[in-house]
């Protein structure tokens, strides 16, 4: 056994047009560990483990896998040196069953027969040295996304990788289900694999690396190793400062509920029950947060309540029902109850990019009477209202002729913000206000949350950061499947009783939480929750969903 | 309606069936990888042009067909580098080379022959003749089945049974082969395709070349087979019902066999019979005209059967971090 | 930051995109043994160099500004309108119906009625694809190119079997009444002492075909219906997030689509042949889509590659007319815009960014 390290490298630079995403990046990572890279979003994580899979190629630099210098122009490169890469977004074909999916690109001969049998002998083989089972004859379209990020380690591990990059692999995960994952990765490890995580998440960084590398804004700015480091003081190396992890405000003087949601339900296109009967209220000067992993009912309900999305319930907003599938379900007519909305997705959804700042500070509200000069609209006008609210937001630079595009991820968010909060509306609709968004920015928009609260306005704030929901909000409300698990003061709740609701398990853990209240939903079990019948259940359901279309 | 008339309609449909097949299996194949053309008419008109004119100058309709493969193609490799290389919009691409095809066939037979856009009319080995299958003639004596195989079965040229043999070949390359798994990969999911070291612009320019390869044939059987010689514009429609058949298909290539072959029906009754008499209803020449576009949007609206595209299709892959 | 200036986008891309086609073009004319100066030569006299050439090419310029503009709406709502052709024959069939059966006094009131009739016909005809995209999904492109076949055959079948006059045998209508005859650019500008061309069929529709250039621009840019249609365009998540129906605008644009292509009738059929006839459109509504590639979807440049592709149209023409070169090298001429302004636009805009870019980096 060589002791060279397993990946080294030296001087790795990459400028996408006038952005430099890489600067200079040296790295080293023994064999048989698991080396974290920590970073902001945007820091350049993904792009300096792309060029190491092949995908871009570097600008400058050199790359050493196992002591030797390596070429990678290409992924059969990466490949044939023993690299496998696990993407954040999984690159599965959907209606292909799961020996398929393992099999491309890595067949035995010009016949498929052949090489399918020998996939499934592998697999099986897979499955018993690693725990990583998953029926080969399943459709990738109809297993749940924790087992499609098996078939992505499975394909890696069939392909003989030595290495193994993990991209944000936990994102789309319950804690559960990344406790199994991080057990994968143990075993892996203790076969003398070499893995790399990225992730911008703290917690998994202290919990399962070895090492860690720190990056910001393209560059590598520490390597360390894990044992004799802390959170603090990586998220100082992250963000090249002291970070405020609490948030300054009052304690919350809620007043009369102003949103009350009853037994609302939805269901999807695909047939796949998103929301199932779903019951909550904001009042008036509160922050409301909902937690939860990713793609479990959050995204739908705000949907809902923005217009975009029909469902079946009851939703009163200041006592008065609103339509939930008729003509008045729409952006609009919400936007004239006293509705804001800051949707998840600023690129996709609330911004139209090539559109200029001043077109978009009125995207939604182009039906006010105030931008209509007779039959067109008052352009001008329209404009000098934008100049005025870039000024007072803070929006860099402050030109309102400047395509949306052309803003940074916390300027954009600043124009949505801006947008929204000058409306003045009753409830605020807010989702990962912060995702993308640099530090400096994420302060500012905190705060503005916080004073339209202390305004006395409700609002429901969504997002997959913990941390994010316990320094703002005032009432904290988890999702699970489609359901809330339970529901409580803030001040009270613990990441543990949270992670566990956000797994759909209701443990001694969250009795803890003093004034919580638990749904019947979560299962109550004793000990280490047990993911794979969890996951069993949740794919019984799914299937289920899909038959009743 | 007697046997005999039955028969003549059922062995034109044969006829007229074939270069709808063999355009449609080209799109198929252009299709599942990921990119949608078009232009499955232009390339069949340059075929036609191409292989009625190097027929007529060689005198052999083989070397006709080589150039009518060549013609399309080139414009496969065109259409490769506008929606593979350059990423840009595989529809307007198509679009441009049907005009193409259009424009320089006459433009071209104008030079060539002067004979107002058209080649001279081929005759023998310029052309390809129908061949008679073993034992045809002795067996016409049978009932029934007799007359079968002689008209229908027998006495084809020979790209009318290539085009056939193409269908259980494109369903076992597709799905019995690697290169058919990484095809039909590529058309769902390029990132999938490249993330697991397969060139996903090699396997495009791949099925982009097959299809040029199969509508060069399916115009050369027109000009040379089909007909004797390139008139302008002689495709009149057949790569638009070809795309409408592979719709109705739903992309696969059995179902395909079955569309062309009800869609070169149509087209065989609707040449035969100016009017049907139905008794109560009349169904004029130009509903049977429109029929194949009709019942290919009642299939597009989902009425009948929901066709969904292959996901990646229309969309040129760029990579993603 | 956007990777070049607006400017060179807007004008530097399709520019040079015209100039390739161009020079493969005279390649072409080379390679059928013709001197390209010579034809062009010979363009530029038959359709700039008299008011007879003159009023050919602006009538032809008349009916592609309609499809142009028809094409460049429905792009900005994101939708390739194919179905022109379809649309601008239905829309002949609407006008053919009002001249004929309607006692119409005057041709200004025929010409209001037959616009009505023009636009309407040709929005029908574009509803049912814009709906089966709407609710369905089913692709827009491909219904529109079935629509312009079953258009034919609709087409051909009410000219053969009910509109044709008992005894005629071409597949036409009877000529319209003399009183929905439109007045010529001759009976236009002969009053205000200017000498036009009395042969040529460029006519009053012109005037239509400018205002209507006018109402897609404020359309466009200045109305909210024009922000609404941009903005579904650009992202359908994002309109929805604003509570703009994709249903109704992908509708809307299609029956404004539609209803312009159709109008394109009243200068070939009203205009110019006074009846209608079976090929009234004569791959007009194709034309369109190069029209509005090439005018990047605005209405100014719409109207200015309507008259180049009119000058074209006339010039081929005359062409066929004195040469060995037939009119069919304007389809190859067609085919090089469209392939270069619309589907290689980057193999001219990749190497033109780049170069931006370096001389920015030398900048900065």
């Amino acid at each position: 056994m060589t002791t060279a390290p397993a990946i080294e490298l030296r001087g790795i630079s990459k400028a996408f047009g006038p952005v430099q995403a890489n600067k200079d990046i040296s790295i080293l990572v023994e064999r048989g560990t698991i080396h974290g890279i920590i970073g902001e979003n945007g820091a350049g994580k993904s792009t300096l483990m792309s060029i190491l899979y092949g995908f871009y190629k570097a600008d400058a630099g050199e790359i050493f896998i196992g002591g030797q210098k390596t070429e990678i122009p290409d992924s059969q490169a990466a490949i044939a040196a023993g690299i496998g890469m696990v993407f954040q977004h999984f690159k599965l074909v959907e209606n292909f069953t799961v020996l398929e999916n393992v099999v491309l690109g890595a067949e035995d001969g010009r016949l498929l027969r052949p090489s399918l049998a020998t996939a499934r002998a592998e697999l099986k083989a897979l499955a018993s040295d690693y725990g990583l089972n998953v029926d080969p004859d399943a459709v990738i379209a109809d297993i749940g996304v924790g087992q499609q990020q098996r078939v992505e380690i499975l394909k890696a591990l069939y392909r003989q990788a030595d290495i193994l990059i993990l991209d944000e692999p936990t994102g789309v995960l319950t804690p559960a289900e990344a406790d199994q994952l991080f057990r994968i990765l143990g075993r892996l490890k203790a076969e003398g694999k070499t893995i790399v995580l990225i992730t911008h998440k703290l917690r998994e960084i202290m919990e399962i690396t070895d090492t860690v590398s720190v990056m910001r804004r393209g560059e590598m700015t520490a390597t360390v190793r894990t044992a004799e480091t802390s959170p603090t003081e990586l998220a100082e190396l992250m963000v090249g400062r002291k970070v405020l992890l609490r948030v300054d405000k009052t304690p919350a003087q809620p007043g009369a509920p102003i949103l009350e949601i009853e037994n609302l339900s939805v269901t999807d296109s695909a047939g796949v029950q998103r929301l199932r009967g779903v019951s909550l209220n904001v009042r008036a000067g509160e922050i409301l947060g909902l937690a939860g992993v990713a793609g479990n009912g959050q995204s739908e309900l705000l949907e809902v309540l923005g217009g975009m999305r029909t469902a079946t319930g009851r939703i009163t907003m200041n006592g008065q029902p609103i339509d939930l599938g008729g003509r008045h379900s729409d952006g609009q007519s919400r936007r004239a109850r006293g509705i804001g909305h800051v949707p998840e997705d600023r690129q996709r959804e609330g911004l139209i990019m090539p559109y200029s700042a001043w077109e978009n500070s009125v995207f939604g509200y182009h039906h006010d009477p105030r931008w209509q000069n007779g039959p067109l609209m008052d352009n001008a006008g329209i404009e000098a209202a934008a100049q005025d609210q870039m000024d007072r937001f803070d929006v860099r630079p402050p030109n309102p002729r400047l395509a949306a595009r052309n803003f940074s991820g916390g300027n954009q968010q600043k124009i949505v913000v801006a947008r929204e909060i000058d409306r003045n509306p009753d409830l605020l609709l807010i989702g990962q206000p912060t995702r993308g968004v640099d530090i400096g920015a994420i302060e500012f928009i905190h705060k503005q949350i916080i004073a339209l609260r202390d305004q006395g306005k409700a609002i429901l704030l969504v997002s997959v950061e913990l941390d994010e929901i316990l320094s703002l909000a005032d009432r904290v409300a988890v999702m699970f499947d489609g359901q809330i698990m339970g529901e409580g003061p803030a001040g009270s709740a613990t990441q543990v009783g949270l992670g566990c609701l956000m797994a759909g398990l209701g443990g001694d853990d969250t009795r803890d939480m003093s004034g919580w209240t638990i749904s019947d939903a979560a299962i109550i079990e004793e000990g280490t929750p047990d993911v794979s019948r969890i996951e069993a259940q949740l794919a019984e359901k799914h299937a289920d969903a899909s038959k009743e279309v | 309606m007697d046997f005999a008339t039955a028969l003549q309609i059922l062995d034109s449909t044969v006829r007229l069936s074939t270069p709808l097949l063999l355009a449609c299996l080209a799109g198929l194949f252009s299709e599942r990888a990921g990119i949608f053309d078009i232009g499955l008419e232009g390339k069949m008109l340059m075929a036609a042009f191409f292989s009625a004119a190097v027929a007529f100058v060689t005198g052999s309709v083989w070397l006709g067909m080589l150039a009518g493969i060549a013609s399309s193609m080139a414009l496969s490799a065109l259409h490769g580098l506008a929606s593979i290389t350059f990423r840009g919009n595989q529809l307007i691409s198509g679009v441009a080379i049907n005009f193409l095809a259009a424009g320089l066939t006459v433009l071209i037979a104008q030079d060539w022959f002067s004979q107002g856009g058209r080649t001279p009319s081929l005759i023998g080995q310029a052309r390809f003749e129908p061949l008679t299958l073993p034992l045809a003639d002795t067996l016409q004596t049978v009932p029934i089945l007799g007359p079968l195989y002689h008209e229908l079965i027998s006495g084809h040229t020979l790209p009318v049974y290539f085009a056939f043999l193409c269908v259980p070949a494109t369903w076992w390359i597709l799905y019995r082969t690697r290169f058919g798994l990484r095809l039909r990969a590529v058309g769902e999911n390029p990132a999938a395709v490249d993330t697991a070291g397969i060139s996903v612009i090699g396997l495009r320019y791949a099925a982009v070349a097959i299809c040029g390869l199969l509508c060069g044939i399916a115009g050369a059987y027109l000009a040379t087979a089909l007909q004797a010689g390139f008139i302008k514009d002689m495709t009149a429609g057949r790569g638009y019902i070809a795309l409408a058949a592979l719709i109705f298909a739903k992309w696969r290539p059995w179902y395909a066999l079955m569309s062309c072959l009800l869609f070169g029906f149509l087209q065989a009754v609707a040449l035969r019979y100016q009017n049907i008499d139905l008794g109560p209803v009349t169904l004029p020449v130009q509903f049977m005209d429109a029929l194949p576009y009709i019942l290919t949007v009642v299939i597009l609206a989902g009425f009948v059967g929901r066709a969904i595209p292959p996901r990646a299709g229309g969309e040129p892959y760029v990579k993603e971090r | 930051m956007d990777r070049m200036p607006p400017w060179a986008d807007a004008l530097l891309v399709p520019l040079i995109s015209l100039v390739l086609a161009a020079i493969l073009s005279a390649l072409v004319i080379i390679g059928i043994g013709e001197d390209p100066v010579a034809a062009v030569t010979l363009m530029v006299k038959g359709a700039l160099g008299s008011t007879y050439g003159w009023g050919y090419t602006l009538y032809y310029a008349t009916n592609f500004i309609f499809t142009g503009l028809a094409v460049a709406v429905a792009f900005h709502a994101r939708m390739f309108n194919i179905g022109g052709e379809g649309q601008a024959m239905l829309g002949g069939l609407g006008v053919a119906l009002v001249c004929l059966y309607l006692p119409l006094p005057h041709w200004t009131l025929a010409l209001v009625a037959a616009t009505l009739g023009a636009a309407i016909f040709g929005a029908a005809w574009a509803c049912v694809p814009a709906v089966l995209q709407a609710r369905r999904g089913s692709h827009i492109v491909i219904t529109t190119i079935m629509f312009n076949f079953i258009a034919a055959a609709l087409l051909n079948y009410m000219l053969v079997n009910l509109l044709r006059p008992k005894g005629a045998m071409d597949p036409a209508t009877a000529k319209f009444p003399a009183a929905t005859n439109l007045p010529t650019l001759h009976d236009m500008l002969t009053p205000i002492g200017l000498n036009f061309s009395k042969a040529a069929p460029a006519n009053v529709t012109l005037v239509i075909a400018l205002l209507a250039c006018l109402a897609v621009w404020l359309l466009i840019w200045r109305t909210r219906l024009g922000y609404e249609i941009r903005a579904f365009g650009h992202s359908e998540t994002a309109a929805r997030y604003a509570g703009i129906s994709p249903t109704r605008i992908t509708v809307v644009a299609m029956l404004i689509s539609g209803g312009l292509a159709g109008l394109m009738a009243l200068n070939t059929t009203m205009g110019e042949a006074e009846r209608l006839v079976l090929n009234s459109v004569e791959g007009a509504g194709f034309i369109g889509i190069a029209v509005a590639l090439m005018g990047r979807s605005h209405p100014l440049g719409v109207l200015m590659a309507a008259v180049l592709f009119g000058f074209l149209y006339q010039g081929g023409a005359e062409l066929a007319l004195w040469t060995n070169i037939p009119r069919e090298l304007i389809v190859v001429i067609q085919a090089l815009v469209i392939l270069f302004t619309g589907a290689l636009d980057n193999m001219v805009r990749m190497p033109l960014e780049r170069l931006f870019l370096s001389r920015r980096r030398k900048e900065g």
